[in-house]
């Protein structure tokens, strides 16, 4: 249900993006300490949060630039740049770095082209190594797409990566994208 | 209603569903579509290493513990068991016919505050108030004074879980007499120690405990309003949360004059966005108010000047789940649990190189070996136990010599460790000391939120100086300047980040200095872990040309012709691995790199 409700507003937000932050401010402005949860509804709904976009949230909600500025360069959830079609999060947490992670990384790396904190040449797939997902008896662990997998091998990770591609080439063409691939 | 002849709960926690325990409820619920069978969804079970995992309860009383499931096997316990009474007895954990082992890891523990988790239902509230739930803050709210309450909870002995320790009645009775007519209630939910889990598997399978304790909580300090301030990677718990919370609002146990007294309160969420020191409770003050999340000078301390500048509690998300089991059972249960100075029980998320990973729950006072042989069922690969760590990036590494240690607050800090959150580490021989500080330091210095020098810039440089010797580049002076550096570190800086981040650098050169020696000295990982200092090798006599470990090879540097033995271009090689994971004839060897001189 909550799923379905956040493509909604990503659809609403990606054609009306003006009118989304107004609304997201709007609905946080009678909290105190809005700042916050303003940003994370900003990028659950356009997956990132550029500059233009700070600039419209300070306008509606009167918090100045540089304070939002201050608090998306300072936590880790934020990104400012657009992410590709597929998160992948490589937890990198103290047991997953006991089991391997570290060859997990690479071998997504490997499989996906996107550098670790980066996006595929392709857009498909980006990357990101995280703290802790506490999935630590199933190490390594990795979410796809919010999606946990646990006790993951190299190999595991080349069919994972090959299922996504597939699934994301379907997508496109249900959705009647042109694709050269 | 009958009660139905067969009961089938499945374990849907993160690490279940991680484990793929969704894929099996769904096999369940087309296998038992039209069937009087009830399935019913639950939390963490705790055994996680044998995940997915699922209970079958029959209406005589008998259980079953099935584990490490496939959707297929999810059709056979429906076929053999539900349909013709037969367990399927090769997948059988628990219950009449199976092999015994698996029962130590349950029988060693003392789960009272686990009871609930893969018991009942998180997302039902009947089912938490079935089993004696809001009891607690019902008998809080008709029979008890704010200062009763806080009385009892000193009566316990119960101590924050987050890791310090501090008594839980002393930071209530602090608030309560703070003055100020607006007080808050926060339950810290930020659970940012790599390596633990307890506080999600507790929110995830317990839910409405957590909240029953932060209303006791607020009812005890005279608060109207809490937050939970949670991790945004915990995107079930914050589900699962904000259910809880509405039902509770439905069922009358949070809103206005609750359970008719004149006590109200209202719960807000706060995800967290990232930050591993907003752990720290000013940190997460300031988190809360939209700003940076930056530590702040103590006194004033939280309780008389916190959130928005009303006095405010701060507790850990175990702590307040363990206030209605004490306000429902009684202090004197609780508190003929544990040891002298730690009182009752405390969760531990048992992970690394051990058989038996999960969410366990002991006295305190339990030993270490306990803990790692007798519940954890030892070392996963066989190898020997080298050292637990327990208290993440602000704790220390145990060697296995210690084993004999006592887990419990003073215990751990007589030897340099701490009781931190919760996360119990195992290590074996494949484990190098340097690359796990070095570990830590690296996630330390990333989290530092930059305000004091030391701790900004100290962390920084003691990382480099870990990097340089597991580069094989240490110098003879190097450890001795960790050292100093630690104690500055420590002194330094404002917050407990700061001032526990060396801790996992000393405490590995204190047990474990022989092997930082062998890294400046001899350019020797004796773990063979650090890459700089290994390289590795065909053995051609077991390398049968299968081709398998050139095809995975990433960088092309394995040569060779089918069934010839192959070798691997050293210059090549990136040390990944992969080529020993896909080999299957164990021809793939490492050994020192002779190439770095001593």
């Amino acid at each position: 249900m909550e799923h379905k409700n956040m493509n909604n507003l990503k659809i609403s937000a990606k054609e009306q993006p003006l009118f989304a932050i107004m609304e997201i401010v709007q609905r946080h402005q009678a909290e105190q300490g809005p700042a916050i949860p303003i940003l994370q509804d900003i990028q659950s709904a356009f997956g990132y949060v550029s500059p233009q976009m700070l600039e419209r949230a300070s306008e509606f909600s009167g918090i100045p630039v540089s304070e939002l500025y201050s608090i998306v360069t300072f936590y880790a959830q934020f990104r400012m740049e657009p992410i590709g079609e597929n998160l992948i999060q490589v937890c990198h947490g103290t047991a997953c770095h006991l089991a391997g992670a570290e060859k997990i990384t690479e071998s997504l790396q490997f499989e996906t082209k996107a550098s670790a904190g980066g996006t595929s040449p392709d857009g498909k797939f980006s990357l990101e190594k995280v703290a802790c997902l506490g999935c630590c008896s199933l190490a390594p662990v990795i979410t796809l797409n919010e999606e946990t997998n646990g006790r993951l091998t190299p190999d595991k990770i080349k069919k994972i990566v090959k299922e996504t591609r597939k699934l994301s080439a379907k997508n496109a063409e249900a959705m009647g994208v042109c694709t050269d691939a | 209603m009958p009660e139905p002849e067969y009961r089938v709960k499945v374990g849907l926690a993160t690490c279940g569903i991680a484990g793929g325990a969704a894929k099996v409820y769904a096999r369940f619920q087309d296998a038992l579509k039209g069937s009087a069978v009830s399935l019913e969804r639950t939390g963490c079970i705790g055994m996680c290493y044998n995940e997915p995992l699922v209970e079958v309860l029959e209406a005589g009383g008998k259980r079953y513990l099935y584990g490490k499931l496939t959707p297929d096997d999810a059709l056979r316990i429906v076929e053999e068991h539900l349909k013709q009474g037969r367990p399927v007895i090769d997948l059988l954990l628990l219950g009449e016919g199976c092999t015994p082992g698996e029962e130590t890891f349950l029988d060693k523990q003392k789960r009272i505050l686990l009871k609930n988790c893969g018991l009942i239902d998180p997302e039902n509230i009947e089912s938490y108030t079935a089993i004696g739930g809001y009891e607690g803050l019902r008998a809080a709210l008709t029979a008890m004074t704010p200062g009763e309450v806080i009385e009892e909870i000193r009566r316990s002995g119960l101590r924050g879980r987050g890791g310090a320790g501090f008594p839980t009645h002393t930071k209530w009775r602090l608030t309560r007499e703070a003055a100020g007519v607006q007080k808050y209630i926060i339950c810290n939910a930020d659970e940012g120690d790599p390596g633990a889990f307890m506080d999600r598997s507790i929110l995830e399978s317990d839910t409405h405990s957590v909240l029953e304790g932060m209303l006791i909580a607020g009812y005890a300090i005279g608060a109207s309003a809490g937050y939970v301030y949670i991790r945004a990677e915990y995107p079930l718990a914050i589900r699962r949360l904000k259910l809880a919370i509405s039902q509770a609002e439905a069922s009358g146990f949070l809103g206005e004059r609750i359970l008719g007294s004149d006590f109200s309160f209202k719960v807000f969420i706060r995800e967290g966005a990232g930050a591993f020191v907003c752990g720290e409770e000013t940190a997460l003050l300031m988190s809360i108010e939209g700003k940076r999340g930056m530590p702040r000078f103590r006194p004033p301390f939280p309780a008389q000047k916190g959130l928005f500048g009303s006095p405010t509690s701060i507790n850990n998300v175990e702590t307040l789940a363990n206030v209605p089991r004490i306000m429902h059972q009684g202090a004197e249960a609780y508190s003929s649990l544990g040891t002298e100075e730690s009182k009752g029980t405390k969760v531990f998320a048992l992970a690394g190189k051990i058989r038996r990973g999960g969410l366990i729950e002991i006295p305190m006072g339990t030993t270490i070996n306990k803990i790692v042989f007798e519940i954890g069922g030892g070392i996963s690969t066989g190898k020997p136990f080298k050292a637990v760590q327990t208290g993440g990036p602000s704790g220390g590494c145990i060697p296995a010599s210690l084993g004999d240690t006592p887990v419990d607050y003073e215990s751990l800090k007589k030897i340099g460790a701490i009781m931190g959150s919760g996360g119990l580490l195992v290590m074996d021989e494949e484990t190098c000391m340097v690359d796990v500080a070095k570990y830590f330091l690296t996630f330390t210095k990333d989290e530092s939120c930059g305000k004091c020098t030391f701790c900004r810039a100290g962390t920084n440089q003691m990382h480099k100086i870990l990097e340089r010797i597991t580069q094989g580049e240490g110098r003879e002076e190097d450890v001795q300047i960790l050292v100093d550096l630690a104690e500055k570190i420590k002194s330094g800086s404002l917050c407990g980040l700061g001032q526990t981040a060396p801790n996992p650098v000393l405490t590995t050169i204190q047990f474990f200095r022989d092997e930082y020696e062998a890294h400046v000295r001899e350019k020797y990982c004796p773990a063979k872990k650090c890459k700089a200092l290994i390289e590795y090798k065909i053995d051609r006599d077991s390398c049968t040309g299968c081709t398998l470990c050139a095809r995975q090879c990433p960088t092309g540097a394995i040569s060779g012709t089918k069934k010839e033995a192959h070798s691997i271009q050293l210059s090549a090689c990136i040390r990944c691995g992969l080529c020993i994971n896909s080999c299957k004839f164990e021809a793939i060897l490492i050994s020192s790199n002779p190439k770095v001189k001593a």
